[in-house]
């Protein structure tokens, strides 16, 4: 959230700067088994934000004091690569990093099937190799297509969007230049057969009707991008 | 990276192959894998190359920073080289402070670019003893199957060639491309079954001894060796490991340059 918005982001036709309506999400496609050596990945371009994630496991907990007798633990790392935004990013934990790594962790371990396998240990990679805005939306959906792309058994795939506001108007999954500007940020990962949720964050300043109206963009975009989701698990084209 | 478990069955293995100067993959003694390189990858960074040789694959990226010169040479701008490799590049990698093997990776490539000369850092300069451009490569791992070595310093100098100048955002100009007048090239051996091969995967790597990197830049000219591991190699074996490089080395500059 940069400030208030005296730049006009929104047109006298109601579309954005990228010729999207308000509702509109941008332009995503996704890959799966793009680490070879993992045991299950997933390439989500989303915009111009790309996220790279790569599974490992169920493998041995280790050190042994992480290990919970009748779970698996999932251990999810978020990171933003150095070059990853435009001013280049010091490599290395940070508390921003920190947060959507756990964040992250807590919506996928509600799906996750862990009792499956106790004492054992789920790796979860999530890199950022080009950031635009949203990528922690992109990270959590592009992981849970991971974890499905590695046969891990999981109750629903998580899919995360944000709805935002600009200039007074509420819009979907805001992009690069609406962020800066943007007025309000709410991230939700919702499971899309049952429309429960799983993560949700909310910053900014939104009216009980803008809140209403930016849940339900999130709930239909979610619907949209779970069907890719669903062609790029089943090996089919999007 | 996590202590080694199989090697002992491994390593027979590997030698018997090697006594039939056969591989894990039905490569010979010098083929490498199949490299493929794409340029301009990566949407925010000035410059970017992705590598992929069988399943490692890596990326590099190059960002620019104004920096202020250093008081003994003013005139000069800098380069810096940082590598990492994060758990998403195998299970043998874990996250947290950079580990002893991905400092050595990141040093080597770097010494190969710089020493080669192939920036010119008096060209960095903005203006003397103020303002200067720092050019930072930075080597991401994607997937590592063996031979991160190459990878990297193959996708390091074509993310290099790659790389715009950003004056226009720091408002000091015009966009101009970085000059980068000369391509080294690594080339990588690694001691397997009791004899060096070319570009060895993951598990040659885990089953083998000592390893030998080295970088030649145009006409040749060596610009950095590194000798890693436990284990001897003779002046003969060098030599011929040498002669291999120089062919190699000029096959894969083609490749960068297009």
């Amino acid at each position: 959230m940069g400030g208030y918005g005296d730049v006009q982001m929104i047109d006298e036709k109601g579309l954005r700067m990228d010729g999207r309506k308000p509702g509109d999400v941008r332009p995503i496609t996704i890959e799966t088994g793009v680490v070879p050596v993992a045991d299950g990945s997933c390439r989500m371009t989303w915009g111009t934000n790309e996220a790279i994630v790569a599974v490992y496991g169920p493998m041995e907990a280790h050190p042994r004091k992480i290990q919970r007798q009748d779970r698996a633990v999932l251990d999810v790392t978020y990171n933003m690569a150095p070059f990853s935004t435009t001013d280049r990013m010091r490599p290395g934990f940070n508390r921003r990093s920190r947060e959507i790594s756990k964040v992250t962790a807590d919506a996928l371990e509600s799906v996750v099937l862990l009792e499956l396998y106790p004492r054992s240990k789920i790796r979860i990679s999530i890199e950022i190799v080009s950031a635009e805005a949203g990528t922690r939306c992109v990270g959590l959906t592009a992981a849970s297509v991971a974890l499905a792309d590695a046969g891990i058994p999981m109750t629903d795939l998580v899919v995360s969007v944000a709805s935002g506001k600009i200039n007074d108007v509420v819009v979907c999954d805001l992009n690069k230049e609406e962020d800066n500007y943007g007025e309000a940020d709410l991230p939700m990962g919702i499971l899309p057969n049952s429309g429960e949720l799983v993560f949700l964050q909310m910053d900014g300043d939104l009216s009980p009707d803008e809140f209403k109206q930016a849940w339900d963009y999130n709930m239909d975009a979610a619907m949209e991008v779970h069907k890719l989701m669903v062609d790029a698990l089943k090996g089919g084209e999007n | 990276m996590a202590a080694p478990l199989v090697p002992k069955l491994l390593r027979a293995h590997l030698s018997d192959l090697a006594s039939n100067d056969a591989r894990l993959d039905d490569r010979g003694q010098w083929d490498g894998r199949d490299t493929k390189l794409e340029i301009g990858v990566l949407p925010r960074a000035e410059g970017s190359a992705k590598v992929t040789m069988g399943n490692t694959i890596v990326l590099a990226g190059v960002k620019f920073q104004i920096m202020t010169p250093y008081p003994d040479r003013p005139n000069q701008g800098g380069l810096m080289c940082s590598c990492e490799v994060r758990s998403i590049a195998g299970r043998h990698w874990e996250n947290g402070p950079p580990s002893p093997q991905s400092i050595e990776l990141g040093r080597v490539v770097d010494r190969g670019i710089r020493e080669s000369g192939c920036i010119d850092v008096d060209d960095l300069c903005i203006i003397p003893g103020e303002k200067a451009w720092q050019v930072i490569l930075d080597l991401h791992a994607i997937s590592d199957d063996g031979n991160l070595f190459d990878a990297f310093a193959l996708a390091g100098i074509a993310a290099l060639r790659n790389a715009t100048i950003p004056a226009e955002r720091f408002e000091i100009g015009e966009d101009t491309p970085l000059k980068v007048s000369k391509t080294p090239i690594m080339c990588s051996y690694h001691k397997v079954g009791g004899r060096f091969v070319y570009d060895a995967s993951y598990r040659e790597e885990l089953g083998g001894d000592e390893r030998i990197h080295i970088t030649l830049g145009d006409d040749d000219h060596v610009h950095s060796l590194q000798k890693g591991l436990k284990g001897i190699f003779t002046a003969d074996e060098f030599a011929e490991i040498m002669e291999h490089a120089k062919s190699r080395c000029s096959e894969l500059r083609d490749i960068v340059n297009g």
